[in-house]
């Protein structure tokens, strides 16, 4: 009796099965945002992505994907606020038996529309801040009054009776005040607060020099955070506060969202589906809801088999005693920085390509001298669409890794 | 196996509810009861899903115990069970004493 339940952190746990079930639908309803954070996860082109789905669309995907074992249900964007049907999506999903969770950055949110919002059957609502701090929030947000909102919503949605998750971005900028932010979401009585690091992944990636922290910005920040933890606990509080580290100081990588097509569903605005919300970069083709089912996208589609089992591995993955563990790591990070797919994580000490992650540290240990962030709008996602920033981007990546330019 | 109880724990005659943040169901496609809460899922085994479905805000661990017995009459005493369960599941959050 003692083994109720299994339960990994934030995470679902994996059936032992060929593959697993979706059981985490992730729907970004838009591309729609009123904020521009430098390490958005949208894809840097999003600007030139098809038409967003219907209302019937989603609930369809709703119905195939809860057929299909999907039991909790995001809504992610962009900002999914934006859509105005919002309210019928989350009564659609509740009544279906998903967990429905609402990942926002509370621009725009109002009292009214958080009540209506639970009246539908809203079950949670994650609040994202840039940083505890007024006037370092307001400029990574690209947004003037971005805090002062974000503080009244989250005051808001404990008010209502849900139960709220903080997520903290963190990097570079505003690790340093981790003890004001967590002392923030103690304040604003968050259940869950996540101290994410930085993923350096779509426009993260593109501002990589402008948000990695150093090693000792982390370890600092870490400490912090496990101070906190023993002292929340002493009080009684029963905040949890999950720090995740970025896997650039790691000597092994992670294994990339539990494994490929093993949980997660990424239904992207226009129907495209991923295996993990950064997937749309890679060079392969990715089924759409408007012309596969949810079925066939899981258990047929070339890009949701692409990765499973370790028949894709290279050197030093193939041989390698704990391919099981980490599965080679990210695809998206192989292909990012290697220009190969196939590739071994270069965050993986054994893998030939691990100095790019070196050079990468010991970049973040110079002395900062002026901030060239590229912040995600729809301007400079156009630009990434048309394919001009692309290959300035692209020659940089080959450079670095040594690789000759194609 | 009132006995039992009465000496064995403090709480059985106490009323447990779910934690509001969990939200208790049967999932068709894992054939098992699960726990759902902020992104996250606990897939119960039988036992801790048969316990936790009894548990309504209303039943104090005496009724729950009781209960488990008349639906399993060939499973002998699960108190010792039952008490264990809401121990961790006190523990872990899930639940609190009304």
């Amino acid at each position: 009796m003692s083994n109720a339940g299994s339960t990994t952190a934030n995470h679902l746990a994996r059936e032992a099965r060929p593959h697993g079930q979706p059981l985490w639908l992730l729907a970004e309803l838009t591309y729609k945002c009123p904020l521009q954070c430098p390490y958005c996860s949208n894809p840097l082109d999003f600007a030139g992505a098809g038409a967003e789905l219907s209302t019937e669309e989603w609930i369809d995907v709703f119905r195939q994907a809860r057929a299909m074992g999907a039991a909790q249900l995001g809504f992610s964007g962009g900002e999914p606020l934006v859509r105005r049907d919002l309210e019928t999506l989350i009564a659609e999903a509740r009544q279906l038996g998903f967990y429905t969770n609402l990942i926002t950055s509370g621009i725009g949110l109002t009292g009214e529309r958080i009540a209506a919002f639970r009246e539908a059957g809203l079950d949670h609502i994650q609040v994202s801040f840039q940083a505890a701090d007024e006037e370092v929030n307001n400029l990574l947000a690209g947004s003037k009054k971005a805090f002062e909102q974000k503080l009244k919503i989250a005051r808001e949605v404990k008010a209502q009776g849900y139960p709220m998750v903080l997520n903290f971005v963190t990097h570079k900028h505003n690790i340093d005040r981790i003890d004001r932010i967590i002392e923030l979401c103690v304040e604003l009585e968050a259940d869950y607060v996540e101290l994410a690091t930085c993923q350096y992944y779509g426009w993260a990636y593109e501002n990589r020099e402008d948000l990695l922290p150093t090693r000792a910005q982390l370890e600092r920040a870490e400490r912090i955070t496990n101070e906190y933890r023993e002292k929340l606990q002493a009080e009684g509080n029963p905040v949890k506060l999950i720090f995740v580290t970025p896997d650039y100081y790691e000597e092994r990588p992670k294994k990339c969202m539990n494994g490929w097509g093993e949980i997660f569903l990424t239904v992207t605005p226009d129907g495209t589906a991923l295996p993990c919300h950064s997937a749309r970069m890679l060079p392969l083709e990715f089924p759409n809801v408007k012309n596969s089912s949810i079925e066939q996208i899981w258990n047929e589609s070339t890009g949701f088999n692409y990765f499973r089992g370790d028949h894709w591995m290279k050197e030093p993955c193939r041989s390698c005693s704990e391919k099981e563990q980490d599965h080679g790591g990210c695809r998206c990070q192989a292909y990012m920085m290697t220009g190969d797919m196939h590739a071994a994580d270069p965050v993986c000490g054994k893998s030939p390509d691990h100095g790019l992650i070196l050079e990468a540290r010991q970049a973040a240990e110079a002395e900062y001298t002026e901030s060239n962030i590229t912040f995600r709008n729809e301007r400079n996602s156009r630009e990434f669409a048309k394919g001009a920033r692309g290959q300035v981007e692209d020659s940089r990546v080959f450079a670095r890794s040594g690789s000759p330019t194609d | 196996m009132s006995n039992q109880l009465n000496s064995a724990v403090n709480g059985s005659g106490q009323i447990p509810a779910l934690e509001r943040m969990f939200r208790f169901q049967w999932e068709p496609a894992q054939q098992a009861y699960v726990l759902l809460y902020p992104e996250g899922m606990v897939k119960l085994n039988q036992s801790a899903g048969e316990i936790l479905s009894l548990v309504d805000g209303e039943r104090s661990v005496v009724d729950i115990c009781a209960a488990l017995m008349e639906r399993f009459p060939d499973a002998g005493d699960l108190s010792g069970d039952v008490l264990e369960f809401m121990e961790v599941a006190r523990e872990q959050r899930w639940i609190h004493y009304r």
